[in-house]
């Protein structure tokens, strides 16, 4: 018996998933979810084989859900229309539905499903998830996993990241953020105005420097409000003063 | 060709070279003359007169030129003078002839670059309107809207299909209204109030339990007019940050008063204090409302936005025309 979450904001439209899913016995819906906090929770509890997955949900959208996970499930997504998203899929899709949707349309979906798993591969996902993360929303805010809780931090409560080995530590007021993804990554989804990468293993929130001072030769040092204090290099003090027009 | 004219008259070859550049050199930048005016002031049609005097008045301007210049370059040798003098009002017919025909062709050249260049801009602002009206139509459906409420009806028709139908006719009443409206339109409150009410019967059947509104309208303020398209994006943006910006059930309140005899909308939704940041401008996709009402009313000052603890309040005043 596979098992199967369906994570959608309308239950009409989780109703419609579980209509379509009757005809395959070997499949069981073992949990509906309405947001993504319900579905990163049940999708610990049950490591589903397979998700069914909106995109626009309330708090925390489902690229954002999939990210907060580590072990991931196959995913088909269903959503009404979401340009950004529908471009992302082009490239890197298992698959999406479009709603509505056809019969025909979903079983197409599941037998590539099917098909995917004898030869399985987690790269697509991955793939997706990186092109998908250049949407607007996740410009705006980060969202990590502290212990069980998920934290949504706007991006103007971000002082700087800083690279920890596989992870990035996201420094903000109340404390840092540990999330598993790249510096690089960071760098191309925030805004390239507000944060700048001012060392190898550094990006800054130019709004919360106070002043930049010189440290040792040819390389400076950036106070933050905070009185934190991040390395900038040669190259990235050309970019930070570039970034704050001097 | 003139010197070869003025040598066979009898004139010295140094005597006739000399004329014939002088004369012809001048001639030269006379047609230049006219035709770099032209190019700047093209005559409107009928004042041709105009192209007649500045042909003149080149023309005789070079004669009075070559009068002055001929004599201080070639030294009189007794028959040149007299020839000069004679040949005056040849010389006068010849430059008018020529700076004449180059006004025309002028006239004619830049006439008609000047028509492609108003057709090629008449194109251009005919693409953009055509990408406007395009825009608005687009937005005016809501595709997200309509493909979340056609698979809620997809979904109802095997389950429910009296409901399905049901909402088929709401969608359809909602859309005709939609179609209807131009954004010119003033439609009294209660009127714009009962197509809002489709509206939100069909987003409750979307969203369930979850969203309910509460509505909180003075007798006295449904006779006022308001703009159409205003009040259900207003209410729209409410239910999508009620909705997608907090986890729980949603209430929106709807309100309206009538104070210091403009209409009051105010339209009330939770927010989640802690993660959304409507301290940044109007925020909230409120600025598309914010720049209709200053086009209307050319103020800045009737949209206003509150955020107590986690109630976001959105305000607008109507002034009435």
């Amino acid at each position: 018996m596979k098992k199967i979450i369906i994570i959608d904001d309308e239950a009409l439209a989780r109703s419609m998933v579980t209509e379509y899913l009757q005809g395959y016995p070997g499949l069981q819906v073992v949990q509906e979810c309405s947001d993504g906090f319900e579905g990163v929770k049940a999708i610990m509890q049950h490591q589903p084989d397979l998700i069914f997955l909106d995109i626009q949900m309330p708090k925390i959208n489902g690229f954002e859900m999939l990210e907060l996970i580590e072990q991931r499930p196959a995913v088909i997504f269903t959503t009404a229309f979401d340009e950004y998203a529908i471009k992302a899929f082009e490239t890197h899709a298992v698959d999406y539905l479009l709603k509505p949707f056809s019969k025909e349309r979903f079983d197409k979906a599941l037998r590539k499903w099917m098909d995917q798993r004898e030869a399985p591969s987690a790269e697509p996902t991955r793939e997706l998830l990186e092109a998908a993360s250049l949407t607007p929303a996740q410009s705006q805010r980060i969202v990590v996993k502290n212990g069980p809780k998920i934290k949504i931090i706007p991006v103007n409560d971000v002082q700087y990241l800083e690279a920890a080995d596989d992870y990035v530590k996201i420094h903000t007021n109340d404390g840092y953020f540990l999330k598993n993804k790249t510096m690089s990554h960071f760098e191309q989804a925030l805004d390239a105005q507000q944060f700048v990468r001012s060392h190898r293993s550094y990006i800054v929130n130019v709004q919360q420097i106070t002043r930049i001072d010189p440290y040792e030769k040819d390389a400076h040092i950036a106070i933050l409000r905070t009185g934190a204090r991040v390395p900038v290099s040669k190259t990235g003090y050309v970019k930070l003063r570039q970034a704050l027009g001097l | 060709m003139q010197a070869w004219v003025l040598s066979g008259l009898g004139f010295s070859w140094p005597t006739a070279l000399i004329d014939s550049a002088v004369s012809n050199i001048l001639l030269a930048a006379a047609c230049v003359l006219v035709s770099n005016t032209l190019q700047y002031y093209l005559p409107q049609q009928e004042r041709y007169w105009y192209i007649l005097v500045l042909s003149l008045a080149l023309s005789g301007g070079w004669l009075l030129g070559i009068k002055y210049l001929l004599p201080l370059l070639i030294a009189d040798n007794g028959d040149y003078y007299a020839f000069l003098s004679r040949s005056w009002y040849v010389r006068f017919g010849v430059a008018l002839l020529l700076v004449g025909c180059m006004a025309m062709i002028s006239v004619l050249w830049y006439t008609f670059e000047e028509q492609k260049a108003s057709a090629r801009r008449k194109a251009d602002a005919e693409k953009l309107r055509k990408d406007a009206e395009l825009y608005k139509l687009r937005q005016q459906l809501q595709p997200h809207f309509l493909f979340n409420s056609l698979n809620s009806i997809n979904a109802l028709i095997g389950a429910r299909p009296q409901e399905a139908r049901k909402m088929v006719q709401q969608l359809s009443d909602f859309l005709r209204g939609t179609l209807k409206r131009e954004e010119h339109q003033w439609i009294e409150l209660q009127e714009e109030l009962e197509y809002l009410q489709l509206y939100l019967d069909i987003e409750k059947v979307r969203f369930g339990n979850r969203l309910s509104t509460v509505f909180e309208t003075e007798p006295a303020s449904l006779p006022f007019k308001i703009p159409a398209m205003l009040l259900q994006p207003l209410v729209e943006n409410a239910i999508k940050f009620g909705l997608y910006d907090t986890v729980g059930d949603t209430v929106i309140r709807i309100a309206s008063t009538v104070k210091d005899g403009l209409l009051e909308l105010t339209v009330e939704n939770p927010y989640d204090a802690e993660t959304s940041q409507p301290g940044k401008g109007t925020g909230f996709g409120l600025n598309s409302i914010q720049r209709r009402l200053f086009l209307l009313f050319s103020r800045q000052d009737l949209l206003t936005v509150q955020a107590t603890g986690n109630v976001f309040t959105t305000t607008v005043k109507i002034p009435q025309q």
